[in-house]
């Protein structure tokens, strides 16, 4: 394998990381506060599908964007109004909400544009332009740096760029702020917060909108920046997958960004190299694109590394004394 | 007794608290139930009531406690005393009535009102993130601003000053969930005064702790109170109120039945006035009369999934017709071992040892408890809820269940129902259930009755050997006495009894022989007519009495303190795997 291979798979690794990192933190955010949140899925499939849509319908990229972003804060919002404040099973709402989100964009696809659920093509102005980091151009001929800079880190859609950036700020916020303290407490144990004089309710909303606001972005990436158009169940699982790089980053941010990048990385080569002819026999290429959900389903089963998942998640808090 | 220092032992002395230069006149003046001299008093409740559907939990509640002054309110479970601080602290918002907080009336409409208006509490079940730090946990919800910085250096030297001033000395950099359960305490009380608290209300503050550790909040109460502070103390121990309490008020139904001086009452008087009866506080047990020994364990060892040594030799001999008591604080032990003699080992745990009932050798694993009652060894769990009782079966299930496949409730391929219906019924006569219906699902009776429950199973099925977990946490006092005297009643008929209690005064009042556990391992046994509170305090805290001053009994910072003749091995984790951190300078 020479090194331009090498450099065209890690830029595949990262756009493909993109949609599960932002996905991965959506979760982050969720799970954090106490609501786990299976519904990523869903969310990231009605993000695309809106953003598709309005992006196909008014030509511009931007309401694209910000159509996919109400599309998924529309299914948060169905999100936390079971679990948070209707104490519902958090689980069986995020399941409701993944077939609702499947069923509901092919319909009203078809209903739209009658093209079998799909959204017709993006071009131009539709889709997310590529940027180039300054002074790409420069930098590229130095061996190995300016590659890795020219081709790797430069060039993608600024949803990668924001992506990228939401790993610090989430870390800040998590760490470093008022916010981010009560939003790990709530997590653990919201009666500490409670008995502090804080609403768990308003806590445990604002981080549903925030993950709202990021399962958008991913579900709009998607469609608009990874694919051009929508395409019937176009997620394919990056939610659960998002999920699962979420225990095997032990909930914590930088640990995200790595572990969706394994993801990307897999489903990149996965890519690249469809058989990998190992001399007597060849890996058939169904193995490589499975092989990030059998990551998926292994670390799901607990078997790498322990996972600590925030002790109040999944339960809807009911004020005791 | 609770070893108070330099301070005599007497139960019915008057507010006994010694340790701290308390003056001792300092409430005398103030009258209950009144302010005195104009200053206004720091908490006064007039005509508060709460009902929850068709219960009135409170009625008419009208209390007034002085500023600078410790304030004790006892009653039974289920008397109201959790919801009126539950109104205090605005969990609840009273039906009916007006709370006055230093003289100014105020609706408390939420905890952060609560809060405002300086009321502290310090739940009995502790609110803290177990994975933030002390110094994080203070903060939390009292955040100077929206960045953490400086309100993390501003509560560490604010601590750094409480831990001066009141005795408080926690390590603000440690994680909670690896301090000892006193300690956490500590914290909460230093989330109370961190957010200049001048009410503390404590709901059973020493239910968790040993009598050493009970005895330095004590001090740190009464340190309080000199410097003005008011302290409400919520308890069922009659003796915490007498030692260090100035004024009391018994709950009895949702409704204050009286209000006085401390030193103008004594426990008997209280007990009464909280049961509406006279209660024999004094089992009135007899010498017991000890046959050959019965149950014999040599060696047992258990290490648990985690790879942690739980149980590091133990022998027990039990002998027919004695109530040996196992004291010790909580999680050092007592239930892995009560779970092996039970037949019903910790899942994944590595078990060894021999275990003999009379003369014959038992399995210590691959059994079950229902082979153990075969056996001959009833088992009465700390428990009931979890493993006393299915919660949802009827009390006949309950009763029966565990001996349902007896002969005498057998017809054939099926069970006699009407005759176990039959036999619970006239259980529950016996033992005094109420409501006495047998068809009642466990979870709709008291906590007192369901214990009941299990206990009358597990006595009337005459056992030889009968294991005893707690058998009265959550008890009320009637049916406190009442079990007590079924558990002597079946040591009298000659059945050998282990009995396991956190609750030292029921240690001592039970118990032929007190045998105390401390980290897996027994550290002595005493006669417990010659032995007191504090040598048994120091035995529970890994200390040797001979060697160590009652004073300073209180365990180390860490959980599960290390023994410290052995300071090389692992130490009970119920605070969860954490690793022993090396102690960052203690404040």
């Amino acid at each position: 394998m020479d090194f331009a291979t090498v450099i065209q798979i890690l830029d595949s690794a990262v756009r493909l990381m993109t949609p599960l990192l932002l996905a991965c933190l959506a979760g982050l955010f969720s799970e954090r506060s106490g609501i786990f949140d299976i519904g990523l899925e869903g969310k990231m499939l009605m993000a695309a599908f809106a953003s598709a849509a309005a992006a196909a319908v008014t030509g511009n990229v931007w309401i694209g964007l910000a159509a996919g972003v109400a599309g998924s804060a529309a299914l948060s919002l169905v999100h936390g109004a079971a679990s948070i404040t209707f104490r519902g099973n958090q689980l069986i709402s995020g399941v409701a909400i993944n077939f609702l989100a499947s069923g509901l964009t092919v319909l009203l696809g078809q209903t739209w544009f009658g093209l079998g659920g799909r959204t017709p093509a993006l071009d131009g102005a539709a889709r997310f332009a590529e940027w180039q980091l300054p002074f790409a151009a420069q930098i590229a001929p130095v061996p190995v740096i300016g590659p890795l800079y020219a081709d790797v880190l430069s060039g993608h859609t600024p949803l990668v760029y924001v992506a990228l950036l939401a790993v610090p700020a989430t870390w800040w916020l998590l760490y470093r702020t008022r916010f981010g303290l009560r939003l790990r407490a709530v997590g653990e144990n919201p009666a500490s917060v409670d008995t502090a004089g804080v609403s768990v309710t308003r806590l445990r909303w604002t981080a549903i909108a925030i993950t709202g606001l990021l399962t958008g972005l991913a579900g709009a990436y998607l469609a608009t920046g990874l694919s051009a158009g929508f395409v019937k169940e176009m997620s394919a699982g990056r939610g659960y997958i998002a999920l699962a790089a979420l225990i095997f980053a032990n909930w914590r941010p930088w640990r995200a960004l790595g572990a969706t990048f394994l993801f990307g990385l897999m489903e990149a080569v996965a890519n690249r190299f469809p058989g990998i002819d190992l001399g007597p026999f060849t890996v058939p290429s169904m193995f490589m694109n499975a092989l990030p959900y059998i990551l998926t389903v292994i670390i799901l089963a607990g078997f790498i590394g322990r996972a600590t998942p925030p002790r109040a998640g999944g339960e809807p808090y009911v004020k005791e004394s | 007794m609770i070893p108070s220092g330099e301070h005599e032992p007497g139960p019915a002395q008057g507010p006994g608290f010694g340790a701290a230069a308390a003056p001792a006149g300092a409430w005398a003046g103030a009258p209950a139930g009144a302010s005195a001299g104009g200053a206004p008093a720091a908490i006064e409740l007039r005509g508060i009531s709460k009902s929850f559907g068709p219960v009135q939990a409170n009625k008419d509640i009208d209390l007034t406690v002085a500023r600078g002054s410790i304030h004790g309110i006892v009653g039974e479970n289920g008397a109201g005393k959790s919801t009126l601080m539950s109104i205090l602290y605005g969990f609840y918002r009273p039906d009916a009535g007006t709370i006055r907080i230093g003289g100014r009336e105020i609706a408390i409409t939420d905890s952060q009102t609560a809060i405002r208006a300086g009321i502290g509490m310090v739940f009995q079940h502790f609110k803290l993130v177990p994975n933030f730090t002390v110094l994080e946990n203070v903060i939390l919800g009292a955040e100077d601003g929206p960045w953490l910085r400086g309100s993390l250096a501003r509560a560490r030297g604010e601590l750094q000053r409480l831990a001066a001033d009141y005795d408080l000395q926690v390590d603000p950099d440690r994680t909670v969930e690896t301090l000892s359960v006193g300690h956490q305490q500590r914290v909460e009380i230093l989330k109370a005064l961190y957010r200049r608290a001048e009410i503390l209300i404590l709901d059973e503050p020493t239910g968790v702790l040993t009598p050493a550790e009970a005895d330095h909040l004590f001090r740190i109460l009464g340190g309080l109170r000199d410097q003005g502070k008011t302290i409400v103390l919520i308890t069922h121990k009659l003796r915490e109120i007498m030692d260090i309490t100035d004024t009391v008020s018994v709950m009895r139904r949702g409704e204050i039945v009286t209000t006085m001086p401390t030193r103008d009452t004594s426990p008997e008087r209280l007990a009464e006035a909280m049961v509406g009866r006279k209660v024999l506080l004094d089992s009135g047990r007899t010498p017991a009369v000890p046959g050959p020994a019965v149950l014999d364990l040599k060696g047992l060892r258990m290490v648990d999934k985690d790879g942690v040594e739980r149980l590091r030799g133990i022998d027990l001999s039990l002998r027919a017709g004695e109530i040996l008591g196992l004291a010790g604080v909580s999680g050092n032990g007592q239930s892995a071992l009560m779970e092996i003699l039970g037949g019903y080992p910790e899942p994944g745990a590595k078990v060894e040892g021999r275990l003999t009932l009379n003369g014959r050798p038992l399995p210590l694993t691959r059994t079950d408890a229902g082979a153990r009652r075969d056996a001959g060894i009833g088992h009465i769990p700390e428990d009931r809820q979890a493993e006393g009782l299915i919660m949802d079966f009827a009390a006949w299930e309950n009763t029966a269940f565990g001996y349902h496949d007896r002969a005498r409730y057998g017809r054939g391929w099926l069970m006699d129902t009407a005759a176990m219906r039959a036999e619970a019924a006239a259980w529950m006569d016996q033992f005094d259930v109420r409501p006495r219906d047998p068809d009642l699902a466990s979870r709709n009776f008291s906590g007192g009755n369901q214990q009941k429950l299990v206990v009358a199973r597990e006595i009337e099925n005459d056992p030889t050997v009968l294991l005893i977990g707690q058998p009265t946490r959550g008890v009320d006092i009637g049916a406190i006495e009442f079990i007590h005297r079924r558990i002597i009643g079946l040591r009298d008929a000659g059945r050998a009894i282990l009995l396991v209690s956190v609750e030292l005064d029921e240690i001592m009042q039970l118990s032929d022989r007190i045998a105390v556990m401390f980290d897996g391992r027994i550290m002595g046994e005493r006669l417990p007519g010659q032995t007191d509170a504090g040598e048994l305090g120091l035995l529970m805290a890994g200390l040797d009495p001979a060697t160590t001053a009652p004073e300073d009994g209180i365990p180390p910072e860490v959980g599960g303190p290390a023994p410290p003749f052995d300071p090389g091995r692992d130490r009970p984790s119920d605070a969860g795997p954490a690793s022993p951190s090396p102690s960052k300078g203690i404040i």
